[in-house]
């Protein structure tokens, strides 16, 4: 099994960025692989080729960061549930399509945030964050898009684009704790991002949920791996066939 | 050269005649031979046909027919291998094989739009295809039950695709045959990997051989009946060899295809599932064994192994998608007439301070 990647257990500085490429690397290999369920059911054609371009773009986000923590397959198919460090907000099952939609306007909101805070660090993952805030801040417009028109679309739209954002909210707290290794502030990120997320929702006619974000449960614990119970069932649907077959390459 | 350009200035003349004809003086329009002449022309000499050129009703029924059975086709087979998205046994795996679904949906748009410039909508398209009144290729009522069979769909599916479809980049529609050579391209790409999928599995454990043959033992038959019936069977292929929609008989492709697959199956370590396959060096083609047309026929009339779950899928996904395209439409609708009202509010101050 996979070296113990704690930062508390050591000071070593490389251990420190491990955990927070294992953190940003399971993230984006979660939202991938949920992503990844669309193919084939997308409500437009022109929708699987976006959801498809989002996922792919992860997954490349994914294998960079987990190679630097090892070997990319080990990392994604032999760890089990609870050596994840992915936030909660990630895993969550698609629902419908605005339920999607209000995760993708969550996630690549903090992410293209985050990198673009990164990439102006010097640390070690400063170079990827750059490459990839490139990315993000597509995968961001477009789902920055999407909630506007379903938003201020039908009432259906409305109703469902509000389900979505209202169901998520609890997941988005745990978004804002401090990753080891990750030199950036923090509270910064957090009164930005919730400005951003207030003005779309306000463009698209959306009250900004109530819920708590932050608190034993809502808060989440996925950074510490803690994950919710949708998660399992999706590990194992992902490690099934690499772990049916010990030691065989593909 | 000249003379492509004088049949191409004919052929428009004579298309902006019909609109002319219609609002004005019909008497004095040229009659219907005189665009076929052009048209046959044109076709004969190589040139391509474009969507403003006059060209028979038949000739653009058919197109719209086989645009849109290929387009059907793309987006259908999406399903099988996405069945394996969420299982890919490796990332360089699944980065691999999410690329190949999208790039399939994508030639169902370019196909789409294709069959767009002939004057039919990608709404009424999917209609027929939700409704049964339009097909997709049956290859993809066959199931995809392991791994292998993504590489199996890779080799031998893309492959018989791409040998029906490199022809087809020389189509006389000019729209077609462009969005052919992009696909074959693509095409091209998914094969080799699928290929190369296999050599993995083939090369691999015991068990990742034997699911590899497995596989192609399941996918060898089907493939070869994606180039369609026996030419002696074959209904649209003579009218469409002329009209140089299609350039070679069923058959042809078929044997074709075979010679190709051999000896690429030897490099795999893989075995093909004919016992009567065999080099012929009188005809310099392989001979290969009878297939189950019955098996074909039954399956193209809706009884393969998923033809209803590929179906239902598809209308499931258009379904659910429903109330999504709706509020896109709303949504473009409301900000459309928030744009005019605005500009005509302006348009009004204007006037008052003036
Ligand atoms: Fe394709
Ligand atoms: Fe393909």
């Amino acid at each position: 099994m996979t070296t113990s990647l704690n930062p508390a257990s050591s000071a070593d500085a490389d251990a420190v960025t491990a955990a927070a490429a294992l953190a940003l690397g399971d993230d984006a290999l979660v939202l991938s692989h949920r992503l990844g369920e669309w193919a084939g059911h997308a409500p437009v054609l022109e929708e699987e080729v976006a959801l498809a371009n989002i996922a792919l773009d992860l997954l490349g986000q994914a294998r960079v960061l987990l190679s630097l923590v090892g070997d990319e397959d080990e990392l994604a198919y032999l760890r089990e549930e609870r050596a994840f460090r992915n936030v909660q907000l990630v895993e969550q099952p698609n629902g419908d399509f605005a339920h999607t939609i209000a995760r993708q306007l969550y996630f690549s909101t903090y992410q293209r945030l985050l990198y673009g805070r990164l990439a102006e660090t010097d640390g070690p993952l400063a170079g990827l964050a750059a490459k990839a805030v490139k990315e993000v801040a597509y995968h961001q417009d477009h789902a920055e898009q999407w909630t506007v028109r379903l938003g201020d679309g039908t009432a259906e739209s409305h109703d469902r684009m509000q389900q979505g954002c209202d169901a998520l909210w609890r997941h988005t707290g745990e978004m804002f704790q401090p990753v080891d290794g990750i030199d950036i502030d923090w509270p910064e990120i957090e009164a930005s991002w919730t400005a951003s997320v207030t003005a779309v929702l306000e463009r698209a006619t959306l009250a900004v949920p109530e819920g708590p974000r932050t608190g034993a449960w809502s808060a989440g614990a996925g950074r510490q791996g803690l994950h919710t119970e949708p998660f399992g069932r999706m590990l194992a649907e992902m490690q099934h066939l690499h772990r049916s077959h010990p030691g065989a390459s593909w | 050269m000249a003379t492509a350009a004088a049949h191409q200035a004919a052929r428009t003349q004579a298309a902006h005649a019909t609109s002319d004809a219609t609002g004005t003086a019909p008497g004095q329009a040229p009659g219907t031979a005189a665009y076929q002449t052009a048209f046959d022309t044109a076709v004969a000499a190589e040139e391509r046909i474009e969507p403003r050129d006059w060209m028979p009703d038949a000739y653009r029924a058919t197109l719209v027919r086989q645009i849109a059975q290929h387009a059907h086709s793309e987006i259908i087979g999406m399903q099988p291998e996405a069945n394996w998205i969420t299982r890919a046994p490796s990332l360089r795996r699944k980065a691999i094989l999410m690329a190949k679904v999208q790039d399939e949906a994508g030639h169902g748009l370019y196909l789409y739009s294709a069959a767009e410039t002939l004057g039919t909508g990608r709404d009424e398209l999917l209609d027929k295809l939700h409704s049964g009144r339009q097909k997709y290729s049956s290859i993809f009522n066959y199931p995809t039950l392991t791994w292998a069979d993504v590489g199996a769909i890779g080799w031998l599916v893309d492959g018989a695709a791409i040998t029906n479809q490199v022809p087809l980049c020389r189509c006389s529609y000019g729209p077609y045959a462009r969005a052919m050579v992009r696909i074959c391209k693509e095409e091209s790409f998914h094969q080799r990997q699928g290929y190369e999928l296999l050599l993995a599995l083939s090369r691999g454990t015991e068990a990742q051989h034997a699911m590899a043959q497995d596989a192609v033992d399941r996918w060898w038959w089907p493939s070869l009946m994606m180039f369609g019936p026996p030419d002696d069977e074959s209904s649209h292929s003579a009218q469409s060899m002329e009209w140089k929609i299609k350039r070679h008989s069923n058959d042809e492709l078929r044997q074709r295809f075979v010679d190709i697959c051999v000896p690429q199956a030897e490099s795999l370590g893989l075995t093909l599932p004919d016992p009567d396959l065999v080099w012929n060096e009188e005809r310099g083609h392989h001979d290969f064994g009878a297939i189950d047309w019955t098996e074909f026929w039954e399956v193209l009339k809706g009884n393969g192994p998923c033809n209803e779950q590929r179906i239902t899928q598809r209308r499931q996904a258009h379904d659910e998608g429903a109330w999504v395209r709706e509020a896109a439409a709303t949504h473009a609708a409301k900000h459309s007439e928030a744009k005019h009202a605005e500009a005509q509010d302006s348009g009004a101050n204007g006037k008052a301070t003036a």
